[in-house]
């Protein structure tokens, strides 16, 4: 990704034709704001629209379905009005658009509360469990990457690194919620030091947040410890070790940086992978937060909560798609011009 | 895809045959074989030990009789899980089907349908598979509905954006290739230019991919099922047993944990069975890209394969008083008996520029590397002596090598104010990453301890001193934002940061254009002169040599073989010397005649053969030369060479005849060397 030879073809062609063209090193990010931006906002589109189709989309009436067999016509029609479900189609969207911009989600069709109102009481959980897994992973993969690659560069300690990849392999094979199963099993059922489920303290964190933590902590550092071995065989740290660098300033200021600037992208597949994850886990560990609702929503046929849930998550993921790009145009500035 | 097959079906063979010889391919094979045949079996076998209900047992633990225990009806749990592998694995590849049957049809369509449906679609793609396919899954599964159809719809469409996309990006490299266009405007449909030409070439990658998405299906289903999204009562798959057992957990955990190593179990078959395809068929790592999980795969093995590449190529007497650098039987060697550098003894002196020439091969930059102890394992260096201002380097880094980095902090300040380095490409010797003037004022800041400030205004005088305009500016830049000329003589600026007595270059012009070359070996030999320093000055091009050193070590398969004055190298005694003046072009080179070049291959580190290691290519050799390596000897003038035919050369009649047209171009009809003109 950093030294392709293209890459740097392309980039010696630029490097030449700046000075000619002063003018060209603002537009690069300008260019680079506006097609982001508009990515985002067709995606989004997208996502609203989608989201808005789910309650024509289900088969037979959704109302009725929330309501059960035993509800009155009157109350099922009175409910029907209520949603708006009787106007036209296009109106039905024009209405849910201007409602979301609002801040307006609907009505509970079973429980009858505002969707807003869940929404702010269950999300803080999932972004907690969501944050504090990815904050675990990340500080647990760098460290061991890094070590891992300076410690099996150039083919040194092969039986560490067979060990390591082999166990990485394994762990990551096994998805969050059957993580989950397993800790609990081990910790809480058989060692009684952490409760088995419900958000009750500290305690009640730490099986969650591993049980997501683990598998893409094993698989950041094991693409970690790559970049760092690919890192320390590049040109710029030979220059670094010709400069006499101590081996730590060597590691930590010259290899690392490049290292995890090739890893950003994963960081985003798997931080959004575990906004996905955290529905499982959720509902693994009884964890009061939007996981737990959509399913039961979902079960309930709850489709104004269903719609609002599957909103978030999805705008949860367009966001962090658009951080990391631009994170990663901060950190190389070359991949904004050379795409723009 | 049967076309191909059937195409060259015998290579594909043997190279299934190869995925299934390595330990990884077989085991992976053993496992999926296993899950495969219990699929098959399992509800032939066991479906009445599994639905047999006994409430005498209900809800019971591990035992003699029922393995994992019992559920609330008293069915025996480990049956079960047996069963249930026939729907789990069964759903799993029904919804791959469906992905990669959906995938195919959005992917190639844009091929059919025309320029602006085809963006459409392709842009639609792109979107979905922004989202984890878990959350598209879920949300397919809201729209169809709870239950076994439900889920599996789901999974199967959640999936399908993902092989979209690499059926899309597939196809369009195949059919950017010439044989499509010749098929194009041949007038082949573009429907019959899909079968017969475009899906027979993706058909490996899809599998490979369809392989791997199974097992991440399996995980999806298992997921839908453990939520009560999917495979409902009295139906069950794993995910289902799963979540029965959860809500036992407390006294009956084998319930919940074998369903799960179920799972676990036949998702890694699947995995690894479609990596260790991907190996053995030879599927780029860029082409593993079908969903989140996929890329992330993609990912590893195109980090795996960044790592791979680059590995490290494997390739007593007087000494003047003012000697800067003293080296003494200098040797370079790697695992497997490579000696890519022999024995090589040379002295620079004070404000001396040494150049050092040969051809790629010929050991001049591992010379280089080891002299500025910068090799690494696995290459090993040893001599009887590198000293640099009469401090034994060598011996000190031995010392310090066990902790893989140099210990002593004198030594390494010793080395980073008193030797500069400069790399032959500019373009990636500095760290993309980092600020230009950062990187040079570390050299200072590490060394000399001085504050940021000082060693930033340091950085910025030393850009100055090499003529680079706007010197503040361009510190602040970043390594790309400065051209290929002005960057090498930002590395020029880095080598001078301390007070060096030796700088080391190491083809420092060959990555930049003519041009420029000019102006950076003017620079470097301005800088030597006005700091007293020494320059050892590697290079291939033994005219660049002539512009700017005084002395030329000509270095061929790993040893010295003539050490002389610039301006003597025009009666150069050793043949090798000769045939690198030759092959120079001139302004009197004839245009008529093929440009020279020496005849023959380099030598082979690996492989050198007795004597002369040049002699397979010289006109002069003789049987001594095959039999006997000749040693390096010094003249009177202090001229060194190894050659024992001097007499010969000089006098420029080849002893041997068969080889007299090894030379191309004949010593003496070559007149003089273009170069003397260049040097005086």
């Amino acid at each position: 990704m950093m030294e392709t030879p293209q890459a740097a073809a392309a980039d010696s062609v630029l490097s030449r034709v700046a000075p000619a063209n002063p003018g060209a090193s603002a537009s690069p990010w300008l260019r680079f704001a506006a097609r982001r931006l508009g990515q985002l906002l067709v995606s989004a589109l997208v996502l609203i629209t989608a989201s808005f189709l789910i309650i024509h989309l289900v088969p037979g009436d959704p109302v009725r379905a929330a309501l059960g067999l035993d509800a009155s016509q009157q109350l099922v029609d009175a409910r029907r009005a209520a949603l708006g479900l009787d106007n036209p189609l296009w109106l039905q969207y024009v209405d849910y658009l201007r409602n979301l911009f609002a801040g307006r989600f609907g009505t509970s069709i079973t429980s009858g509360l505002p969707v807003s109102q869940v929404i702010s009481q269950r999300l803080p959980f999932t972004l907690e469990l969501a944050g504090y897994s990815f904050i675990v992973a990340v500080v647990v993969a760098v460290p061991l990457g890094l070590v891992l690659g300076v410690a099996t560069r150039g083919g040194r300690r092969r039986g560490t690194e067979l060990a390591f990849t082999s166990v990485s392999i394994l762990l990551a094979a096994i998805p969050g919620f059957l993580l989950a199963v397993g800790l609990v099993y081990l910790f809480a059922v058989t060692l009684h030091w952490v409760p088995v489920a419900g958000e009750s303290g500290f305690s009640s964190y730490l099986l969650p947040v591993a049980s997501m933590a683990i598998g893409p902590a094993v698989v950041l550092a094991r693409i970690l410890r790559l970049e760092v071995i690919a890192a320390l065989r590049a040109d710029y740290v030979r220059t670094a070790r010709a400069k006499r660098l101590p081996a730590w300033r060597i590691y930590l200021l010259h290899v690392l940086p490049n290292a995890l600037t090739a890893t950003l992208t994963i960081c985003g597949l798997l931080l959004a992978a575990m906004i996905a994850g955290t529905v499982l886990v959720e509902n693994v560990f009884a964890w009061p937060g939007l996981g737990s609702e959509i399913v039961a929503s979902i079960i309930a046929k709850d489709y104004p909560v269903v719609q609002a849930i599957v909103l978030v998550y999805g705008t949860g993921v367009l966001l962090i798609n658009l951080i990391v790009d631009v994170a990663l145009a901060l950190l190389d500035p070359r991949s904004t011009i050379r795409e723009s | 895809m049967a076309r191909s097959t059937s195409g060259n079906g015998r290579a594909r063979t043997a190279r299934l045959r190869r995925v299934l010889g390595t330990p990884a391919g077989s085991s992976a094979a053993v496992l999926l074989g296993i899950v495969a045949l219990l699929a098959i079996f399992a509800p032939i076998l066991w479906s009445s030990d599994a639905s047999a209900i006994d409430t005498s047992s209900i809800l019971q633990g591990p035992s003699a009789r029922h393995w994992v225990g019992t559920n609330g009806l008293g069915q025996d749990v480990f049956y079960q899980v047996l069963v249930a592998s026939r729907l789990s694995v069964g759903l799993a590849l029904a919804a791959t089907g469906i992905g990669v049957a959906c995938g195919l049809l959005l992917g190639t369509a844009p091929l059919i349908v025309g320029r602006r449906a085809g963006r459409f679609i392709t842009s639609v793609i792109n979107i979905a598979v922004a989202f984890p396919a878990l959350l598209l899954a879920l949300f397919f599964a809201i729209i169809f509905g709870i239950g076994a159809q439900g889920a599996l719809l789901a999974i199967g469409f959640a999936s399908a954006p993902a092989f979209a996309r690499l059926v899309r990006t597939l196809s369009a490299s195949v059919a950017g290739l010439d044989y499509i266009a010749a098929a194009r405007i041949a007038g082949v449909s573009r429907f019959r230019l899909l079968t017969r030409h475009v899906l027979p070439n993706i058909g490996e990658t899809l599998i490979v991919n369809a392989t791997m998405a199974a097992g991440d299906a399996l995980l999806s289903f298992a997921g839908l099922s453990f939520l009560g999204l999917g495979v409902q009562p009295p139906s069950y798959d794993w995910g289902q047993l799963l979540n029965n057992g959860l809500q036992g957990i407390y006294t009956r955990p084998a319930a919940a944990i074998a369903p799960g190593v179920a799972v676990v179990v036949a998702g890694l078959a699947f995995n690894l069975f479609g990596e260790a395809l991907a190996a053995g068929l030879g599927v780029s790592p860029q082409n593993i890209t079908a969903g989140v999980l996929g890329r992330l795969r993609g990912a590893l093995a195109a980090s795996a394969a960044r790592a791979a590449a680059a590995e490290p190529p494997p390739s007593a007497r007087t000494v003047p008083a003012d000697s800067v650098l003293v080296v003494s039987n200098l040797e370079v060697a790697f695992p497997g008996g490579v000696h890519p550098v022999r024995g090589i003894s040379f002295a620079v002196r004070r404000g001396e520029a040494v150049g050092v020439v040969g051809e790629s091969g010929s050991g001049k930059s591992l010379t280089a590397l080891a002299v500025s102890r910068l090799l690494e394992r696995p290459a090993r260096v040893s001599a009887t002596e590198v000293t640099l201002l009469g401090r034994d380097v060598l011996a000190e880094a031995g010392r310090g090598r066990a902790a893989g980095a140099m210990s002593d902090r004198g030594l390494r300040r010793f080395l980073g104010t008193k030797a500069g380095l400069v790399f032959q490409d500019p373009m990636t010797s500095f760290n993309p990453v980092k600020r230009v003037g950062a990187q040079l004022a570390e050299v200072a800041a590490v060394h000399h301890g001085l504050s940021r400030r000082q060693a930033g205004a340091r950085a910025v005088d030393r850009l100055r001193a090499v003529r680079i305009p706007r010197p503040e500016h361009r510190a602040r830049q970043f390594p790309h934002e400065l051209s290929g000329g002005m960057r090498q003589r930002a590395m020029i600026g880095m080598a001078v940061m301390g007070e060096p007595a030796l700088v080391i270059a190491d083809e420092p012009t060959t990555a930049l254009d003519v041009t420029v070359q000019r102006q950076v070996l003017r620079l470097l030999k301005s800088i030597q002169a006005d700091g007293d320093m020494a320059l050892l000055f590697i290079s291939h091009d033994i005219t660049v040599v002539g512009q700017v050193c005084d002395r030329v070590l000509v270095m061929y398969a790993g040893k010295i073989v003539e050490n002389l004055p610039v301006g003597q190298l025009t009666d150069a005694s050793h043949p090798y010397t000769r045939a690198l003046l030759a092959a120079v072009p001139s302004m009197e080179t004839p245009r008529d005649r093929p440009l020279a070049v020496i005849p023959g291959r380099p030598a082979d580190p690996a492989n050198l053969p007795a004597g002369c290691a040049f002699a397979a290519r010289c006109a002069f050799a003789s049987d001594r030369c095959r039999a006997e390596d000749p040693p390096l000897v010094a003249d009177l003038a202090g001229r060194e060479v190894a050659c024992w035919h001097v007499d010969a050369v000089l006098a420029g009649a080849p002893t041997a005849v068969a080889g007299a047209e090894a030379l191309t171009a004949d010593p003496e009809s070559a007149g003089p060397a273009p170069i003397s003109g260049e040097v005086a």
